[in-house]
């Protein structure tokens, strides 16, 4: 939401007790695992992933909200790492694609990107499996159709979305 | 006995598990210790000259380690010249290095690097730069640039002659029963890869290592090497996983030299990745254009002339154009033809390389104007095609290598249900839609390397193998493929074999684009290996405790990590065997292959046939492509999954090219207006039918040791003229501008 | 992005006090807009109140039929929301039909009637624009501007309203609850979002530190078979080049009334009174579309790049008001309507 933009210094309000600019101490819950360290308010909760947590999974395509490739889950609901800040994830709970396999065991979603070569370069494919794992607990993969839509904020520049859709059929053909 | 062969089998990706668990490293993915940030400044102004470059601010904001600019970046060593990066030579996109002067010539030059101790702290910098500009009139469009436009002698980096012509295409013209005279626009495109570009650069000493998002190693260490003055040895270049190309990451940009500068500046590691704005002014594009063709045939449709001109703004440094005339003069019988390029100098970065570079252009053209001709003459569109086919390549007489081409065009137009096709336009409803559907030829160069390509093959007492050669896999599938051909080399298990690559301490081999990975790859891993097993076999045979001993090698064949006689298959040992008797942990040889020199007595090329359904809303001007089928004949199939995959990414970027994908200047400013993938539109998986492919193989023996031709681009030539031949059958109208969007249909 | 503090709210009071009390402070909620806007240095806040811990996420029936939407409801809550989805179709479609499913699971409603437009001169904080810098001159007037609006505009700004699910509220008169440094306010829908005219940096009725808190939408019976049209160049994930949100009620194949707003075209979310007040009590038919929908954009300002928009306007309207009064096609509320293909 707006406000003018007027870069001036003025005080603030005493009402709410303020954080930064400077680096602040935040913990973050990342796949079950609470993490502590020091950031900037403005650092992004991808590049906190990324460059902090050295959990590189969630990738960067474009910083802008266009390319679903940071796609992660927060609170169980998959969003955009590139467009929330870390600070504001604090007491939220945080699941990366490094956070789907158990252990060795692949989950069902990765193993069927596998199967139906689902992915070229790979790139988009950590956000492509967050987001297709959410669309099956969401319930709208009932058909073709609905799966293209509720899929299409994640951009696959390789185009293996007929792929990326059978697998996200096998899938849920499986669990249903 | 038969045996499995491993090549062919649709063998999931080796890379598979690392990218479905995040484990995949990129080159933007590397933590170096106490690495730094560097983010690119770029000009605003589109031509002009840099009057002074205000740093204090940004100077001021926490975290800054470095500004560079003109003013206080070393010079440059050495300007490498324009080659394409296939030549195996340095590869600079364009000859022109930024910060070495205070002139601007073109939006988004860098003018400057700013590295800090965090991203954050970086970008914020650079956004704090106050740079002026003393800003000259600039020209960005073919319209602005039109009354100025030159024949260049060569195109594409010298490759390509400028004008090109056999017959007499005035008199062909003359005796024909039918002409045609068209013109068709492009717009801009933009490859937009899902991975921005970014290369980590670090300093040990005088050893420079650069992590970097590129389609060839060899191509960045050399270019990089040469620009700052550096032996090759000084610089290795680690690149295992790529996010993607399609040709922007084939030609080696300024940034991987700048970060290579910025961490030798700062002393510490550094970090540069390009924003996803700055992969529309960094990394080349596919230039706007405008072709002209004029067509004559006679009654039966057979073409006797067929002119091709070109019309499309380059950079001030290099004479650039995709070579959009190329496939389009080879594909059809016609005697007379003139293919003519014309330049326009723009204020732009140099053009590139961007899938089916020229082809996917020139094809829409020509594709659309035979669509024009068989609905004129009435004549289907394929019996038009198969009218014009040519056994031999037009432009040489030589016989192609291998075709397929009719068999494509049969086995494509069956599976797609061509028959059902009423040819009135207009003819097929579903509800308020019109249905239409259309064809087109594809086509696509078989090119070979400059030089020898090589890899390493590694047999261990185990009876594991690994096979080395220094290409990154962006998504091919090379890695994967190549173990399969290591397999069928040693006779070893796919699982017993490792594909290493991505790293310039391995054995040199081009950047791989142009559709040639998979071909000359193989030749070289292939090589590798089969000298590998021809070594072990020689050891075998004069080894007096070998089951083999005085064997003739020539009886002796590998099987499931046995060496045995052909016709005697019990008579044998394990690799393993012979190794641990002789004390050996290792066997290794290496492999060379270039391209054999009769191959210049072929046309090669590889063919293939695209079909598309549309459904066009006539009232609101929305058409949707509801399905595609493709058959390609693309020599031999190394991965039937994978190459399936490529080919259908090709088409499906044949539909972005068709209905989406655009970038237009400003001429006002100068500058792009598409500059975010909000923008920028490329096909969403809404967007993306179901694709059917056919493969269809055939026999090559001309154009490597496996009679590979590729499968990279070819799936996007011709899938653009598909849909458009389809929106013509479905509307009835003829649509000669890319992309075509809803104004063009309302 | 410049470098910002934040603070966290967890009562509206404190959220508005904050940020009323320091004009250097924005509010923080699905930050889809606000975080974007930063980083392409547009917005310049030296802090963000951040009020997603807020108890601002209720959907509740209200007594006439309608319903009251909390502001921080996700776009993707209010969407499967049973109550909108049966009364309010055309609401649930367009809510489907915007952004992507990340996106929506991120913004709330009460950031979607605030964000932004999408022009690119606007977004790109080195050109010129009367919205981000007030007199500097709009670029998009004589640039790059196929996607810019053709009704509403000014010559100091023809940058399209983005939003999808405010063209629906627009033609049920939805109305905006706020509470800020004066209290609480309700603004109706046509008030609440501002034509540029004169001052385009001006976009809302709002006071600095004057917080969305909720979205009323009144009770309508007709609008249980209400439908929202989006057409645009790409399937999904894309801004609409036009659409619109109807509700139609018949009597004897004469409109009795009718509820008409049009998106993608216009400077803010735009509600088709001319056309309306052509169809009510008209004869429902393709010829009386025509006439109302030609009247509506009779009003049309076009360039070159953006003058196929008046006509594409136009039969979408006339598109959306066949199927709504075509006695075969009933909209169905479970499947929102995506551009035809």
């Amino acid at each position: 939401m707006s406000a003018p933009h007027v870069p001036s210094r003025a005080p603030a309000a005493a009402v709410l007790p303020e954080r930064g600019p400077d680096p602040v101490t935040v913990t973050l819950s990342v796949n079950g695992a609470d993490h502590t360290f020091d950031i900037e308010p403005r650092v992004s909760l991808l590049d906190a992933l990324r460059e902090r947590l050295a959990m590189t999974g969630a990738k960067k395509g474009c910083d802008q909200g266009t390319c679903g490739a940071c796609t992660v889950w927060v609170d169980g609901r998959r969003v955009l790492a590139c467009l929330t800040l870390a600070i504001a994830c604090e007491g939220r709970e945080v699941t990366t694609v490094e956070g789907l396999a158990e252990g060795d065991e692949l989950h069902a979603m990765q193993s069927a990107f596998i199967e139906q070569d689902a992915f070229q370069c790979g790139y988009c494919t950590p956000g492509q499996i967050m987001s297709a794992v959410a669309l099956l607990n969401e319930g709208h993969a009932a058909d073709d159709a609905e799966i293209r839509e509720w899929m299409s904020g994640n951009i696959c520049r390789c185009a293996a979305y007929p792929h990326i859709r059978a697998a996200i059929r096998t899938v849920r053909d499986r669990t249903t | 006995m038969t045996t499995t062969l491993a090549i062919g089998q649709p063998t999931n990706r080796v890379d598979g598990r690392h990218k479905v668990t995040g484990g995949a490293h990129y080159s933007a993915d590397m933590l170096l210790g106490s690495m730094a940030y560097a983010v690119l400044v770029g000009a605003r102004v589109p031509s002009g000259r840099i009057t002074g470059i205000d740093t204090d601010e940004a100077r001021q904001a926490g975290g800054v380690l470095a500004i560079l600019t003109h003013e206080n970046l070393p010079r440059i060593a050495a300007q490498p010249p324009l080659i394409p990066s296939l030549a195996g030579m340095p590869a600079p996109g364009q000859t022109f290095f930024p910060l070495q002067d205070e002139v601007v010539h073109y939006a988004g030059q860098p003018v400057a690097v700013v590295v800090a101790d965090t991203l954050e702290r970086a970008q914020h910098a650079g956004a704090l730069l106050r740079v002026s500009y003393e800003e000259t009139p600039s020209v960005t469009t073919i319209d602005q640039g039109r009354e100025e436009a030159y024949e260049p002698e060569a195109i594409f980096a010298g490759f390509v002659p400028g004008r090109n012509t056999r017959g007499d295409v005035d008199a062909g013209l003359a005796q024909a029963d039918v002409r045609i005279d068209a013109t068709y626009t492009f717009a801009a495109n933009n490859h937009n890869p899902i991975e921005p570009s970014a290369t980590t650069a670090a300093w040990d000493g005088d050893q420079l290592t650069l992590h970097d998002a590129t389609q060839g190693v060899a191509a960045t260490q050399l270019t990089v090497a040469a620009l700052l003055g550096l032996t090759p040895s000084k610089v290795r270049v680690l690149s295992h996983y790529v996010g993607g190309s399609f040709g922007c990451k084939a030609m080696i940009w300024a940034h991987p030299a700048l970060a290579a500068l910025a961490a030798r500046r700062v002393g510490r590691p550094v970090r540069l990745a390009l924003t996803r704005e700055q992969m529309f002014t960094s990394v080349g594009h596919r230039e706007e254009q405008e072709q002209r063709i004029t067509l004559g045939a006679d009654k039966e449709g057979r073409l006797t002339a067929l002119r091709h001109h070109k019309l499309s703004p380059t950079s001030h440094f290099d004479d650039w154009a995709e070579p959009s005339l190329g496939v389009a003069s080879q594909i059809y019988a016609c005697k007379n033809y003139e293919g003519i390029y014309r330049l326009i100098r723009a204020n732009t970065m140099t053009p590139t390389f961007m899938r089916a570079p020229g082809e996917a252009s020139g094809m829409f053209a020509l594709e659309s104007t035979m669509d024009d001709l068989a609905h004129q003459l009435g004549i289907d569109p394929v019996e038009l095609r198969l009218r014009n086919y040519s056994d031999t390549d037009p432009n040489t007489g030589n016989p192609w290598s291998s075709s397929g081409l009719r068999e494509c065009y049969q086995r494509g137009a069956e599976r797609f249900g061509w028959q059902r096709r009423n040819p009135e336009p207009r003819s097929h409803r579903d509800g308020n839609r019109l249905i239409g559907y259309g064809m087109a030829t594809a086509g696509y160069p078989v090119y070979g390397p400059n030089n020898p390509q090589r890899a390493r093959a590694r047999l261990y007492a185990d009876g594991t193998a690994v096979v080395q050669a220094a290409t990154p896999d962006f998504g091919t599938g090379v890695a994967t493929v190549m173990t399969q051909v290591t397999a069928d080399a040693l006779g070893l298990p796919v699982e017993r074999c490792r594909f290493e690559g991505g790293d310039t301490t391995l054995p040199t081999i081009a950047a791989a684009v142009g559709s040639s990975g998979a071909g000359m790859i193989s030749a070289a891993v292939h090589t590798a290996a089969s000298n590998l097993r021809d070594q072990l076999i020689a050891q075998a045979v004069t080894d007096t405790q070998s089951p083999l001993h005085g064997a003739d090698p020539g009886a002796v064949t590998v099987r499931d990590g046995r060496m045995m006689l052909r016709d005697a298959p019990e008579t044998g040992e394990s690799y393993g065997d012979l190794l641990h008797r002789n004390f050996l942990p290792d066997v290794e040889a290496a492999g060379s292959w270039s391209p054999s020199p009769q191959s210049t007595r072929y046309g090669m090329m590889t063919f293939g046939a695209q079909f598309a359904e549309v459904a066009v809303d006539p009232d609101l001007g929305v058409a949707r492509v509801r399905r595609m089928v493709g058959a390609f004949a693309p020599g031999r199939v190394l991965n039937a999954k994978t190459a399936r995959s490529q080919l259908m990414g090709g088409m499906l970027w044949g539909l972005g090219q068709a209905l989406l994908e655009a970038n237009f200047m400003d001429p006002r400013r100068g500058r792009w207006v598409a500059s975010s993938l909000g923008d920028y539109l490329v096909p969403v998986n809404a967007d993306a039918p179901e694709v059917e492919i056919d493969l269809i193989e055939v026999a090559d023996d001309v154009v490597n040791p496996l009679g590979v031709k590729g499968v990279g681009e070819v799936g996007q030539v011709g899938a653009a003229a598909a849909i458009a031949n389809a929106i013509h059958h479905a509307t009835g109208r003829r649509i000669r501008k890319l992309p075509i969007t809803i104004e063009d249909l309302l | 992005m410049r470098p910002i503090s934040y603070s966290r709210a967890s009562a509206v009071a404190d959220a508005v006090a904050a940020v009323a009390a320091d004009p250097t402070s924005d509010f923080l909620a699905g930050g889809t807009t606000e975080v974007d806007l930063l980083r392409q240095n547009v917005l310049l806040p030296r802090r963000l109140v951040d009020i997603n811990d807020l108890p601002l996420t209720q959907i509740e029936d209200r007594p006439d039929g309608g319903l009251y939407i909390g502001a921080l409801a996700r776009m993707s809550e209010v969407a499967e929301a049973p109550a909108v989805r049966e009364r309010f179709p055309m609401v649930a479609q367009a809510l489907v039909l915007g952004a992507s499913a990340q996106l929506r699971n991120m913004a709330s409603m009460g950031g979607n009637m605030m964000q932004r437009v999408r022009c690119g001169y606007f977004r790109d904080a080195t050109s010129l624009c009367n919205k981000r810098d007030p007199g500097s001159g709009c670029s998009a007037l004589d640039g790059f501007n196929r996607g810019h609006a053709v009704l509403g505009v000014s010559e100091h700004c023809i940058a399209t309203h983005p939003s999808d699910v405010a063209v629906p509220l627009m033609a049920l008169d939805a109305r905006i609850h706020t509470e800020g440094p004066h209290g609480r306010q309700v603004y109706a829908i046509d008030d609440f979002f501002l034509l540029p005219g004169d001052t385009p940096h001006l976009e809302h009725p709002l006071a600095h530190g004057e917080l969305v808190v909720g979205i009323e939408v009144p009770g309508l019976r007709m609008a249980r078979d209400s439908r929202y049209l989006k057409v645009r160049d790409r399937e999904s994930y894309e801004f609409a080049l036009a659409s619109v949100a109807a509700a139609v009620t018949m009597e004897d194949g004469v409109i009795r009334d009718v509820r008409l707003a049009l998106g993608g075209v216009a400077t803010k979310p735009w509600r088709a009174r001319r056309a309306e007040e052509i169809l009510r009590g008209a004869p429902a038919g393709t010829e009386t579309f025509r006439r109302a929908a030609r009247e509506e954009l009779s009003a049309a300002r076009s360039t070159p790049l953006n003058a196929f928009k008046t006509e594409l306007a136009q039969r979408t309207m006339i598109r959306v008001l066949e199927t709504l009064t075509s006695p075969e096609s009933r909209p169905d509320p479970e499947t929102p309507t995506e551009s035809p293909s």
